[in-house]
């Protein structure tokens, strides 16, 4: 094993090209910019490209362009450009595309729009959410086989610590199961044979008139339910006998990791449930984990999102609590003090003793 | 195609005038269409079509559709396909092309969809010279919503939201895309056509023909809007439509070759056979 001293952006846009990613368009943006500069270095040496888009809406739609030609294709921003390119994120999952999207985001405010979405219509994304850098290079490769699985965008719901913080890694490619190939792929070889091809996001089939989108809908539906059954990806550690259990996901979990396993060699009786996906949510998981126990905290970087799909997982079996908090920097970057171990420690110490969270 | 053969018209003809040979497109797939009688982008269509069969591009082009009437098309068109969202399709294209550098790429959109939606796209493309040829069908209206103003509305012009015809000092001024993208450093190919009378639809053709040749050269970005006839959308009769076209439409937005090989020409000229 060679260990790498590498940036989170580099490391990301190594594991990318790594993991076959061809076409990468982005637009600078605090903190995913260097993500950005990484894929322009990094691609036209492996006969891939990146462009340097003119807005977030020509990216994601450039990625669409290349992704609809069979090529491993990703985009990105922060969560501010991510809203630029909600329509399109929509209308690609409808379209059944693959799609790699990177949330390089200014702290974990965009729970919602990584989960729920800001597009039209009944859509879903995978959402997979690292705790550190060698996590986070083995689920970028696991990203783009998914997306190519499931023909259907994944976001990495990374942030400023995740992009800037230098790790040591080492990055090797991942085996995955052997995927199908990509017969829809548009490359113009068939046109005229009464075969060609259509990608496709209204329900529209060459040579038809009829338009089926009620159909496509449903079968989407279909796909989605299928992905929630399969893909749940969660970490959880002494929840057993825990009379609190924290959820906590991304930058904020490493620390909560960290800080819970301390607390249990004190003896405190703390677990902690991490979802990687944040869609699908590891509902199971939590519910398990919330047997017997006191309290379910909730550790997250905002004024409460992912607190909802706690509570549908809890569904009532233990009350759940709000032990984060909106916490940020003067520049909004997501650099706030709830992610030191000692504010994150007297919070789990809270809810542990009863107390008021300090404001 | 064999030769035409030359009938003489100095006597009636010994025989009844039949079909010799199929002019359908062997790319259009399907008889008929649902659009409007007297729409104009179903001729811009097939003779789209018959450029890619002219230069025997057929295995090896890829559009991307637009949102319009049109887009109703691209499922009896014979050829890969990606739909855009609304005002999209370059950056779509941008994509195709940059991962299927040997393939005709071009987007078929409307004034709608181009102009007014999705304006930055198509000037960021041109001015990248990204290798792809974006084709515009101008009819002035949103068609497919019933006859509303768009970007490239003109002046005086009846829409559903410009009752009394479009107003200078209310609604604002059209946007000439052809005159606009020419100046472009990244633009190689810039040419207005119309499809309003035979003569018309020839030449129509033959700019998407040099359109699509300066794509396959190299040379950089390609444009050819089209005027197309919207009678639906003027609310005027069918038959009137191709006169509106060329007399009202056309009157501002003028035909012809503005830009041929990166040189852009003084006054729009008639493209060379």
């Amino acid at each position: 094993m060679t260990r790498s001293l590498l940036m989170g952006s580099e490391a990301l846009a190594e594991a990318s090209v790594l993991a076959g990613c061809r076409f990468f368009a982005g637009y600078p943006m605090t903190p995913f910019t260097e993500l950005l500069e990484n894929f322009a270095v990094k691609l036209p040496g492996a006969g891939g490209v990146c462009i340097n888009a003119e807005s977030e809406i020509e990216a994601v739609g450039m990625a669409w362009g290349a992704s609809s030609t069979g090529a491993r294709a990703a985009t990105g921003s922060t969560g501010q450009g991510l809203a630029l390119m909600q329509e399109a994120l929509s209308e690609i999952t409808r379209a059944e595309l693959p799609l790699v999207v990177f949330n390089m985001a200014r702290g974990q405010g965009d729970y919602y729009q990584a989960t729920r979405g800001g597009g039209h219509g009944d859509y879903r994304h995978v959402v997979l959410a690292p705790a550190d850098l060698p996590e986070a290079t083995d689920l970028i490769q696991l990203a783009f086989d998914l997306a190519d699985r499931w023909r259907n965008p994944v976001l990495l719901y990374g942030d400023y610590l995740l992009a800037h913080t230098h790790e040591a890694v080492d990055i090797q490619p991942l085996d995955f199961e052997p995927l199908p190939g990509k017969d829809w792929a548009l490359d113009g070889s068939l046109g005229g044979s009464g075969r060609s091809r259509s990608v496709n996001p209204l329900g529209m089939e060459k040579g038809s008139k009829r338009i089926d989108p009620e159909g496509l809908w449903k079968r989407l539906q279909a796909k989605h339910e299928e992905i929630e059954r399969r893909e749940v990806r969660s970490q959880s550690e002494f929840t057993e006998d825990a009379d609190v259990v924290v959820v906590a996901f991304g930058s904020v979990a490493r620390t909560v990791r960290h800080v819970v396993a301390k607390l249990r060699e004190e003896g405190r009786r703390v677990g902690y449930v991490r979802p990687i996906t944040l869609w699908p949510f590891p509902l199971a998981a939590v519910a398990e984990a919330a047997q017997g126990a006191r309290q379910v905290a909730v550790l997250e970087q905002n004024a409460g999102q992912m607190i909802d799909d706690v509570r549908i997982a809890v569904a009532g079996s233990a009350p759940v609590r709000a032990i984060g908090g909106i916490s940020t920097d003067p520049s909004s970057f997501g650099i706030g003090s709830l992610l030191e171990p000692a504010n994150v420690r007297e919070r789990i110490l809270c809810a542990l003793e009863d107390r008021e969270i300090p404001r | 195609m064999s030769e035409p053969r030359v009938l003489s018209t100095d006597a009636a003809p010994d025989e009844a005038a039949r079909v010799i040979e199929p002019a359908r497109p062997k790319l259009l797939r399907g008889e008929d269409h649902d659009l409007c009688p007297g729409c104009g982008e179903p001729l811009a269509v097939r003779v789209l079509l018959e450029a890619i069969e002219a230069l025997a591009c057929e295995q090896r082009s890829i559009a991307v559709m637009g949102i319009g009437c049109y887009t109703a098309l691209s499922t009896l068109i014979d050829v890969d396909s990606v739909q855009a969202l609304h005002g999209r399709a370059p950056s779509l294209a941008t994509g195709v092309k940059r991962m299927r550098p040997d393939s005709l790429v071009f987007t078929l959109q409307g004034d709608g969809d181009m102009a007014s939606e999705g304006l930055q796209e198509v000037i960021h493309t041109a001015a990248r010279g990204e290798s792809v040829t974006c084709v515009m069908l101008n009819n002035g209206v949103f068609g497919e919503t019933g006859g509303h103003m768009t970007a490239t509305t003109v002046l005086g012009q009846r829409t559903k939201n410009t009752l009394e015809g479009r107003d200078a000092s209310y609604h604002g001024h059209p946007i000439g895309m052809a005159e606009m993208l020419a100046p472009l450093g990244g633009s190689a190919y810039v040419a207005r056509a119309a499809v309003y009378d035979a003569r018309s639809v020839t030449a129509a053709r033959r700019m998407l023909q040099r359109a699509f040749e300066s794509q396959l050269a190299g040379e950089g970005f390609s444009f050819v809007e089209i005027l197309t006839m919207c009678p639906t959308g003027w609310f005027i009769p069918t038959a009137e439509g191709p006169g509106y076209l060329d007399e009202v439409l056309g009157s501002v937005h003028g035909v012809g070759e503005l830009k041929v090989r990166g040189e852009l020409h003084e006054h729009p000229t008639e493209p060379e056979n």
